[in-house]
């Protein structure tokens, strides 16, 4: 019998780290964009470091942080009651910075082509910032964002090392597909495995080819 | 009265360079600053609009200060009350046309300025197309329009019509004047195209190297270097073409093209697009009445 929670597991992760993650990438990448900070380089290697390393070491990494052991896993539980190790919460902050260049990238270049002037008009028309952000920015890189979303719930999905690494594999919690699938595969239980499979190549291909076919230019872009 | 005292070190091509210009212009006059490119043109109207801060100065517009480096003041772009209509359009593609108006409007402002501005500037048929399917042309009326929805005490007008050419230059030219008198406002054209100059502006500004050399009318500044010619248009050239002995050159005036022969040594001088004056002093020029009324 095939369970369901594993795959409806993986798609509550993937929407709840999309929407999270598209709240913090809409500000940080439009600081990216205007910033003449000196720190603006560190800043974007950091985003960018998900792109390289082994998933394992954000995972390992996330792991110490999170422990109860030290202090700052000691500080959310005391604090927040929060324990982030193996539990759905922690797994959402896990996907959050291990798809931060994924969102980040697409909505950063999406700022960088709209031309400096569009902003100084709408100041000079006595806009603020907020206003230009919200009714002049945003609506013009709407393409960039729904590339954003789309690469982030897909490869939200697609998580594995950094899933196993803190989250474990602890049913309706932590299970997600892609651990069931590694699960399944070690207990002979190719059947359930490759049903599990099949739903998650048939949904990524789909929203892959989406993306491909409406916004194909960007794309080509970051996966070069 | 528009009062500027303005010094900035800029940026330009070949190094640094010290922008230190004193201007005083009248309200609703129509002023425009000429001079190369790299000059500091721009950057004179990006500190008037505050979208670019000068190292020191003052910028008084009508009694207010709008900058005083002396004093800390600095009027946050918002408050300024400065219509732009910036070199590239600036058009929000997101919006149509009448989108791109009313996004202009102030708070509490009446709206009914939009359909009256769109009238005047005869936009009234394309108000609701998506500025992005527009011609350049229609592009920069819809800029221009939009920039006198907020009421400005400025107009800052930036290189409008350099991109455009000639017969929709000169259509465009006569709305600017329109809506200059219409709106009594006191407008600041950067231009580099001497008829476009000569056409529009009250007064000039001639900058070079972020120094203003010469102010005044437009023929005090561009005719008073000792030509006593009899007659003398400008215009550009559009062709040259070599001869045996001499260099025949094409200069297009309006829309004459009117050959004219020159030496060798001019000839090479001379190259295709450089803006020109045709003078003549030697000959008395012929009139030949249009309509023979006396008959």
């Amino acid at each position: 019998m095939v369970e369901w929670s594993p795959i409806i597991l993986s798609f509550k992760l993937a929407g709840i780290t999309t929407l999270l993650l598209l709240l913090v990438a809409i500000p940080l990448s439009y600081w990216l964009s205007y910033t003449r900070s000196y720190f603006k380089p560190v800043i974007e290697t950091l985003v960018s470091m998900p792109l390289v390393l082994p998933p394992t070491v954000i995972g390992f990494y996330l792991l110490i942080a999170f422990s109860p052991a030290n202090w700052f896993g000691e500080f959310l539980d005391e604090t927040f009651n929060l324990q982030l190790v193996f539990s759905f919460e922690g797994l959402i902050i896990a996907s959050i910075l291990y798809s931060l260049p994924f969102m980040v990238h697409p909505i950063q270049s999406g700022f960088n082509s709209i031309p400096v002037s569009y902003s100084e008009a709408s100041f000079v028309m006595g806009k603020t910032r907020m206003t230009t952000l919200f009714k002049v920015l945003i609506p013009n890189i709407r393409f960039s964002i729904l590339t954003g979303v789309v690469l982030t719930f897909a490869h939200t999905i697609g998580e594995f090392g950094v899933v196993l690494m803190i989250g474990g594999n602890i049913p309706d919690e932590t299970r997600v597909a892609s651990i069931a699938i590694y699960d399944e595969v070690e207990s002979l239980n190719y059947r359930t495995a490759n049903i599990y499979s099949i739903i998650l190549f048939s949904i990524t291909f789909i929203i892959l080819l989406t993306v491909y076919v409406t916004n194909g230019r960007y794309m080509k872009r970051i996966w070069k | 009265m528009i009062i500027l005292h303005l010094k900035k070190t800029l940026d330009a091509m070949d190094g640094k360079m010290e922008l230190d210009v004193s201007m005083h212009i009248k309200e609703n006059s129509l002023t425009t600053i000429f001079g190369e490119s790299g000059a500091g043109k721009t950057s004179i109207l990006r500190m008037i609009s505050g979208l670019m801060d000068p190292d020191s100065g003052r910028i008084e517009v009508n009694g207010k200060t709008w900058y005083n480096s002396a004093a800390g003041t600095n009027l946050r772009i918002q408050n300024r009350k400065i219509g732009y209509v910036f070199q590239d359009y600036a058009l929000f593609p997101n919006m149509t046309v009448k989108e791109n108006l009313s996004y202009a409007l102030k708070k509490r402002q009446d709206p009914r300025i939009v359909s009256e501005i769109l009238d005047i500037i005869e936009l009234e048929n394309l108000k609701n197309r998506k500025s992005g399917t527009l011609s350049g042309g229609q592009k920069q009326r819809v800029s221009l329009a939009r920039a006198l929805v907020g009421s400005p005490e400025i107009l800052l007008l930036d290189e409008p019509l350099s991109a455009l050419d000639e017969g929709i230059r000169s259509k465009l030219q006569d709305y600017i004047l329109r809506v200059h008198e219409k709106f009594k406002l006191t407008t600041i054209l950067v231009s580099h195209d001497l008829p476009e100059i000569f056409k529009l502006s009250d007064q000039i500004f001639l900058l070079k190297n972020g120094i203003i050399e010469r102010s005044g009318s437009p023929s005090e500044v561009f005719l008073s270097n000792n030509i006593s010619g009899k007659y003398r248009f400008t215009g550009t050239i559009i062709e040259k073409t070599k001869n045996d002995v001499v260099h025949v050159i094409g200069v297009l005036v309006g829309n004459n093209l009117i050959k004219v022969i020159a030496t060798d040594e001019e000839g090479d001088s001379l190259n295709i697009g450089d803006k020109v004056m045709v003078v003549s002093k030697a000959f008395n020029p012929l009139i030949i009445k249009l309509n023979d009324q006396n008959k």
